[in-house]
């Protein structure tokens, strides 16, 4: 079972969130150690950009690995305030530290939603 | 779906596992670019028990298989292997196989997972006339690979009995050994790597006791379990084509490439060069009998020829393989268009990111004015255009 920390947050799409999420308040954005293991190395992320509006549940982004290609969605509406330009050179911590080293984008929350706690992310995922 | 022997070790092992050919074969153990070096620097152990193996035995068995595909089998030795195609009779690819001479009446054939049965049935209705029995044996063979530049020092560490018949295997040969632990096994010196490395043929009942002695002998070497993942990017980065892909019903072997697998002659022998290095010629040249696909064979040979010569002539529809690498970090993937300006010219059939190379690689059917070296193409990647250049196969080859 891959680990799913209890102190953050996730969405359907396999991200998860830290921070709360509530307007003002700046949240950071990964993918799981369940998405990261399914898409293989990541040879090469399409991070979304500073100042980008995103919407939740929408594309952002892109991830590609060897084998795959997996589109990467916002999970939380709002403006793109830092992005993990290391990430750029070294694509696989998002595989190595999926939720640390290998976060993505941080996002100024505009409005509240709804998101999976981690029991309720493992039952999406089983 | 099929399982293979080894399937507890791969879970054991943390391996990913996907559906493939109706076989839950592991995807990735460790991870993708990392088994991908392990092969190219070191060694990589690899699971194919769900490749499948055709057994053809009787007097007739050389002159059947004669027939039945498109090169010449009869004077294939005893102890060596052969790559061959089996066509239908307008030319077009079944699959392709490699054959290997176990006697003068015997042949064992190694055919794709998902083609197995289209290619037993195929051959059992050719051999009719011959006397010889066809007999797919797949559920009695377990293979396992081992390819790296240290596949040959571990497969002579495994044999208690015929460590120095596997170190002087040439390519394309193979030689029976008694493995550490009383198991007997085929070894052939063959693979879809590019690398040197090694086949080995057990029962399937000794299959997790070989895969464990392999692992254990190997990983002080270096050598990784490795996964489809990982085999794919291997034989694209070898330009070795795969079934479905390059190569299907609709292509015939002159326009994929494999044009000098068509042997139409048997007293000349020419072996690709890079297998093994090695071209035999003689003087005579004699016609071998008649094979099925023969006649199309020919024509599809002129047609591929006349548009080599000039490639204005051909139709809209003509197309041929090419490599092409890409310089953005976007793959091109097995589907997507292959545009010059506006116009499509053609689609890709394999793509991925190469990680010997740092960039995208892909080989593609285009027509054949735009299959010279060095055209300049894109490729939509999902909505976006990337650039990527004919080039030429393979897109890496090991160092002699």
């Amino acid at each position: 079972m891959p680990s799913i920390p209890a102190d953050l947050l996730y969405s359907a799409e396999h991200e998860w969130v830290l921070g709360d999420v509530e307007p003002g308040s700046v949240v950071t954005v990964g993918i799981t150690e369940h998405a990261a293991n399914a898409l293989g190395d990541v040879v090469f992320i399409e991070l979304p950009s500073v100042g980008d509006k995103v919407t939740a549940g929408e594309v952002c982004g892109e991830l590609e690995s060897s084998k795959a290609v997996s589109e990467l969605y916002s999970p939380v509406s709002g403006t793109v305030t830092a992005i993990n330009e290391a990430l750029n050179s070294s694509p696989a911590a998002i595989n190595d530290e999926p939720y640390e080293a290998g976060w993505i984008f941080k996002v100024d929350v505009s409005e509240e939603i709804e998101l999976l706690d981690s029991d309720a992310y493992a039952d999406h995922i089983a | 779906m099929n399982r293979s022997p080894l399937h507890h070790e791969h879970a054991a092992l943390g391996a990913t596992l996907t559906e493939f050919a109706g076989w839950e074969m592991p995807v990735r153990y460790a991870g993708d670019v990392a088994e991908h070096q392990a092969v190219r620097t070191t060694a990589g152990l690899f699971d194919i028990s769900h490749m499948g193996e055709i057994a053809l035995r009787g007097p007739d068995a050389a002159a059947a298989l004669d027939f039945a595909v498109v090169s010449g089998m009869a004077r294939l030795a005893i102890g060596r292997a052969k790559y061959s195609i089996l066509c239908t009779p307008d030319g077009g690819i079944i699959d392709d196989l490699i054959v290997y001479r176990r006697d003068w009446d015997h042949f064992i054939i190694v055919a794709n997972a998902s083609n197995v049965d289209a290619v037993t049935e195929e051959l059992s209705g050719r051999c009719e006339p011959f006397d010889v029995a066809v007999e797919n044996i797949t559920h009695q063979v377990s293979l396992q690979a081992i390819q790296g530049p240290k596949a040959v020092d571990i497969v002579t560490e495994m044999c208690e009995l015929g460590a120095e018949d596997v170190r002087a295997l040439k390519n394309y040969a193979w030689c029976t050994v008694l493995l550490s632990g009383d198991i007997h096994a085929m070894v052939a010196r063959t693979g879809y790597t590019g690398e040197d490395g090694f086949e080995l043929f057990v029962v399937p009942d000794d299959a997790v006791e070989v895969w464990r002695l392999a692992l254990a002998t190997g990983t002080p070497h270096g050598l990784m379990p490795c996964g489809l993942s990982a085999r794919d990017t291997l034989r694209l980065e070898a330009g070795m084509p795969l079934y479905g892909q390059e190569l299907s019903l609709s292509t015939t072997p002159y326009h994929a490439g494999l044009g000098w697998v068509v042997q139409t002659g048997s007293a000349r022998e020419v072996m690709r060069p890079g297998l093994d290095g090695a071209v035999s010629l003689t003087d005579e040249r004699v016609e071998r009998g008649d094979f099925v696909g023969r006649e199309a064979l020919a024509a599809a040979k002129d047609t591929h020829d006349a548009w080599a010569t000039d490639p204005a002539s051909a139709p809209d529809d003509a197309r041929v393989l090419v490599a092409l690498v890409g310089e953005s970090r976007r793959a091109a993937r097995p589907g997507y268009a292959v545009m010059l300006g506006d116009t499509e010219v053609g689609v890709v059939t394999s793509g991925a990111p190469s990680p010997t190379l740092e960039k995208p690689i892909a080989m593609a059917m285009v027509h054949p004015s735009v299959s010279v070296l060095g055209t300049e193409l894109e490729v939509d990647v999902r909505g976006r255009r990337e650039n990527m250049v004919v080039s030429a196969l393979p897109f890496y080859s090991r160092a002699s």
